[in-house]
Formats: structure tokens, C-alpha cells, sequence
């Protein structure tokens, strides 16, 4: 452990420690929680040079603004993300998503926001020094569980970094954003309580994401999905994605922090492969959902997969 | 036995034990559930993420890295539902509560036309079992309550339930592990911490699957608990 800390000089609006999730929980109630965006999540760890999927600072729209007290580090912010690296000379740069920076004493990061998407990750060499509860420093506001005592990144705060930087080297990868707002989705297990007009209004017509949206869920609005069976269901488990529509026939898609049980029917369910497309969009942005089949989705997943790493060992070393 | 097996999305599998709720249906999916931990700690089946049972499901949601709705789907398949036990993982917890925090009971005795006293007798007498955990940590959905006590839920909910209240509907009755909105009949309050974040080995008191019996304490006894 070294004793190399940030102070928070600004928390941002949603700043909070996570990782790849809390899992083995849920049938005690607690989702699994962890980045919202996975992808963003890996590429930041890879680009500091963490070879495994450590705890990262993510924050939603605006993000904190840190300054580097006492120590040296290496530094990386993943996703669509305006920033500047404000050095001690007062020298400011703008900073590039997707690569590192190395920070010495008196440095600051003020992450201003993201552009066009709504999560962004800041991760540092080594990691952060935070406590972990039941395997994950993922942190679940809404019940107070993780670190920083289940609670956002506050103003004033220490943030602990666990090592000192090792080298001066910086990485840099390019990564192309898909720019589609289709997403694809399998049937959901209530698929068939919606009329056959509904149906075809779900895949054809446009949902617009609404401000109601947060780490839970995502509220949508469009034509109403009319339910012809029933609008209650027994409380069954609910899995990430799930897209759920309550009495008034308007979407919603459950995402990272879901409750765990939930009794409305679910028309449809996002792949796995589109998720991290889907959460960085920003409310107002219309999509629309495209049926896809099983063995469709899983082979997605596979390309998702294999262009993950393609990012990962596309990493470069710049200087 | 399970009725259907089928994927929900890409990454769970959802095995279906018919429409009843009663406790024989959910006795089967929690020894699923406890089956499927077991095995999974073992390696026999790999990539679970989550088991999570309700009433009448069970829902596995898994690791697409390292397995797929198929594999998961033919494990339980596979799986001699004769050879499943409850027995070494139930646990009967006798948990105090004090009815003097009731602050629905008036009504409730009205509506039911039954003394306070009767109503705290028949409530205290019951065993409950856990059907379920969730929707937010900790938190219990237990059966069977007595008809005798059977009331519906509030038309509109209360805004703030404090964290500890038992509350009761339908057949139903549960208890708030936080200060939450809410629209049971709450019939008193326990001291115990049903979820403790700072427990790091086992965060949570109950399971499903598990019983519960409430032991009638004072205002007094209540607040000696305060400390622990």
C-alpha cells in the first residue's frame, strides 16, 4: 500500500467506486450492480496497465474534479469523455479518452462530462484503495453497500491509490463507437401478454429514453404496449435488461442496479451484446428494438467478445 | 417437479414449477435453488451468476463467457429432483417483535373485527416460511398467515415505513430491512438487522426456505437491542 491520495475538489453528480459486479447475492436481494458500461470498464483497467478488471471511479454526465496530493500515478479515463489534466505549472492540456496520463503531486483531473453518452471511468495503476464487501468494491447507493460505506464520492474526500507509478510510459488505443440506435432483443417470457397490434408497434416504432433514467432503469415513452392477459404477474427474479412494461404500456428496461424480484410482465429482454451500446444513450434519444433469435444473440456476444480483446491488445505504447 | 424450462434473454435460464403459490410449489424451487448453489460451488456447473427463487421460479442467470441457456438448461434436466433435500439448509429463527410499534393494529382490529390482543395472539402463534428475499436487500416475503387475518394492501401506499416494521396482506406478511415507501398493515416492529453492510462473510440473517416464529417483546426489551 503506498500513501498516495487525490482530494475530491468537485464529486460530479453520480461518481461512485465499482467494479464487475456483486454476484451470488441476488436471492438475498442484492443485484449485481458494477459498471454500467463493461466494455469502457475493461478498456480503462487495460489502459492503466491493470491486468485484471479492477475497482474504477465511474461517474454519469458531469464527473469529479481530483487533485493529486501527495504521490505519483498513471491515470486513464474510458468512454466519450471531455476532460483536462490540469498540471501544477497550471499548464493545461485537453485530455484524449482512452489513454493514460501520468500525474505527479499537485496535478488535477477536471472531468467536465461526457459527450454523447452517459457513463465514463476513470481507473489509476493499481487500482484504488478501497474495501471490498462480498467479493466487489462495487458500490449500491440505494442500500448502502460497498465502499466509501455505500455511498457516492463526496466533496473533500480522500481518494487512496494503492501504488506508486511504476514507470512514465503512456498507452493509447483507438476504439470506433457505434453510433446505431437499434437495439436488438429476444422475446421476453411475457412476450405473448401483448396484443399482436402491440407487438408489432414495439418493433417497429420509435421509444424515446426519458430523464427518468438512472443505474436502476431506463423509462422509455412511445406508443403504449396494450396488455391483453394481465398487468400483474407473481414476482419472479429479474435479470439485467429485462424490458418490463407496468399497467400504462410504457417500457421500461431494468438495468445494473435492478431491484431483484419484480411482478410486471416483460416483453422482451436486450442481448447481452447491445447493453453497453444501449446504457451510454442519452435520455431523448429515440431507439428502436429489433427481434433477434437465441442462437443470433449468443453469436453477437462471441464478436463482442473477440472485438474487446481486439481493443485490448490493440493497446499502444505512445513516447 | 418443474413444469417448463426456458431462457429469459441471452444469459438466464428460468425453470417454471406451475402457477400455485403455496409452500409444497416453493419448497421444490428453494431446493433447486440450494442444489444448484451446491453444485455450482463444487465446479459441477459453471459460469452462475445469480439463483434467484421467488414463489413459483427459479432463475439462473449465468456467465455467457463460460457457459449458455443450452448447458444450463440441460443441467437441470439432468438433475433427479427425488434425491433433493431441504432439511440441512433450513434454518427456524424465532425473531422479537414488539407490537406496541403496530401502528396499523387499531385499524386492522377494526376492519377485522378482532381484538388487538386475538390479532397479536394469532399473529405470534404462526410459523412463517420464507418464500422469498428481495426487491430490496433482506427483505423477507413470508406465508401463511391465518384467514382470520387476511386484509388487503392500502389503496395508496404510505410514504415512509420504518426500517423493521412488519407488516401483514393477504395471506402475506413481511418485514421493511429499510425505511422505504409502502403499503402493508404494519402489526408492530423488530429490533433485528436483517441486513448488515458491514458483515462481510453473511450479510444477510435470513434465507429463503428458512422459518420464522415472532417472540412478543416490550418497548423496554426493544430498546436494549438498540445497542447491537
Amino acid at each position: 500500500m503506498s500513501d498516495n491520495f487525490f482530494e475530491v475538489l468537485r464529486a460530479g453528480v453520480n461518481t461512485t467506486y465499482q467494479d464487475k459486479g456483486r454476484f451470488g447475492m441476488q436471492h438475498l436481494g442484492v443485484p449485481p450492480s458494477g459498471c454500467v458500461d463493461n466494455k469502457s470498464f475493461l478498456v480503462a483497467n487495460a489502459i492503466s496497465g491493470n491486468k485484471n478488471s479492477i475497482g474504477v471511479i465511474e461517474f454519469a454526465y458531469q464527473g469529479p474534479l481530483l487533485k493529486l496530493i501527495k504521490g505519483k500515478t498513471k491515470i486513464a479515463i474510458a468512454g466519450n469523455v471531455n476532460f483536462k489534466i490540469i498540471y501544477k505549472n497550471n499548464e493545461t492540456i485537453e485530455g484524449d479518452c482512452n489513454r493514460s496520463y501520468n500525474l505527479n503531486e499537485g496535478d488535477q483531473i477536471d472531468i467536465l462530462g461526457t459527450k454523447e453518452s452517459v457513463y465514463g471511468y476513470l481507473s489509476v495503476e493499481g487500482g484504488f484503495d478501497i474495501e471490498s464487501f462480498c467479493n466487489s468494491v462495487s458500490t449500491l447507493v440505494k442500500a448502502q453497500i460497498g465502499p466509501n460505506n455505500g455511498t457516492k464520492i463526496n466533496l473533500g474526500e480522500k481518494i487512496k491509490i494503492n501504488k506508486f507509478r511504476e514507470n512514465n510510459n503512456s498507452f493509447k488505443v483507438n476504439i470506433a463507437y457505434e453510433k446505431t440506435n437499434v437495439i436488438r432483443v429476444l422475446k421476453g417470457p411475457q412476450y405473448d401478454y401483448f396484443s399482436e397490434e402491440s407487438k408489432k408497434i414495439f418493433f417497429s416504432q420509435f421509444y424515446k429514453i426519458t430523464n427518468l433514467t438512472d443505474r436502476m432503469g431506463m423509462r422509455l415513452e412511445g406508443k403504449i404496449l396494450k396488455n391483453i392477459i394481465n398487468t400483474n404477474i407473481r414476482s419472479e427474479g429479474i435479470t439485467k435488461g429485462a424490458i418490463q412494461v407496468p399497467a400504462d404500456g410504457q417500457p421500461i428496461i431494468l438495468l445494473t442496479d435492478h431491484p431483484t424480484i419484480g411482478g410486471y410482465p416483460k416483453i422482451a429482454n436486450v442481448i447481452s451484446a447491445d447493453y453497453d451500446l444501449l446504457v451510454q444513450k442519452t435520455p431523448g434519444t429515440n431507439i428502436t428494438f429489433k427481434c433477434i433469435d437465441l442462437k443470433e444473440a449468443e453469436r453477437l456476444f462471441k464478436v463482442r467478445q473477440i472485438n474487446i480483446s481486439k481493443i485490448i491488445k490493440g493497446i499502444e505504447k505512445i513516447n | 417437479m418443474y413444469k417448463k424450462i426456458s431462457n429469459i434473454g441471452d444469459s438466464a435460464v428460468v425453470c417454471d414449477f406451475g402457477d400455485e403459490v403455496n409452500q409444497a410449489v416453493n419448497n421444490r424451487v428453494i431446493k433447486l435453488f440450494h442444489f444448484i448453489k451446491r453444485q455450482s460451488a463444487l465446479g459441477n456447473i459453471v459460469g452462475v451468476l445469480n439463483c434467484t427463487p421467488s414463489y413459483n421460479k427459479l432463475i439462473i442467470s449465468f456467465d455467457l463467457k463460460k457457459t449458455n441457456s443450452n448447458k444450463v438448461s440441460n443441467f437441470i434436466r439432468s438433475i433427479d429432483f427425488s434425491i433433493l433435500s431441504l432439511n440441512q439448509d433450513k434454518k427456524n429463527w424465532t425473531i422479537p417483535i414488539c407490537y406496541e410499534f403496530g401502528i396499523d393494529l387499531n385499524n386492522m382490529s377494526k376492519q377485522l373485527k378482532l381484538d388487538k390482543e386475538e390479532i397479536i395472539n394469532i399473529h405470534s402463534k404462526s410459523i412463517f416460511f420464507i418464500y422469498m428475499i428481495g426487491f430490496v436487500p433482506g427483505h423477507p416475503f413470508m406465508g401463511d398467515l391465518d384467514s382470520k387475518l387476511f386484509l388487503n394492501r392500502f389503496k395508496t401506499p404510505r410514504v415512509k415505513v420504518p426500517s423493521g416494521s412488519v407488516g401483514v396482506v393477504e395471506k402475506f406478511c413481511n418485514i421493511y430491512p429499510y425505511e422505504s415507501p409502502g403499503g402493508w398493515n404494519i402489526i408492530g416492529k423488530t429490533p433485528i438487522k436483517l441486513f448488515n453492510n458491514k458483515n462481510n462473510s453473511n450479510p444477510c440473517l435470513l434465507s429463503p426456505g428458512d422459518t420464522i416464529k415472532f417472540k412478543s417483546i416490550s418497548k423496554e426489551e426493544f430498546g436494549s437491542y438498540k445497542d447491537e
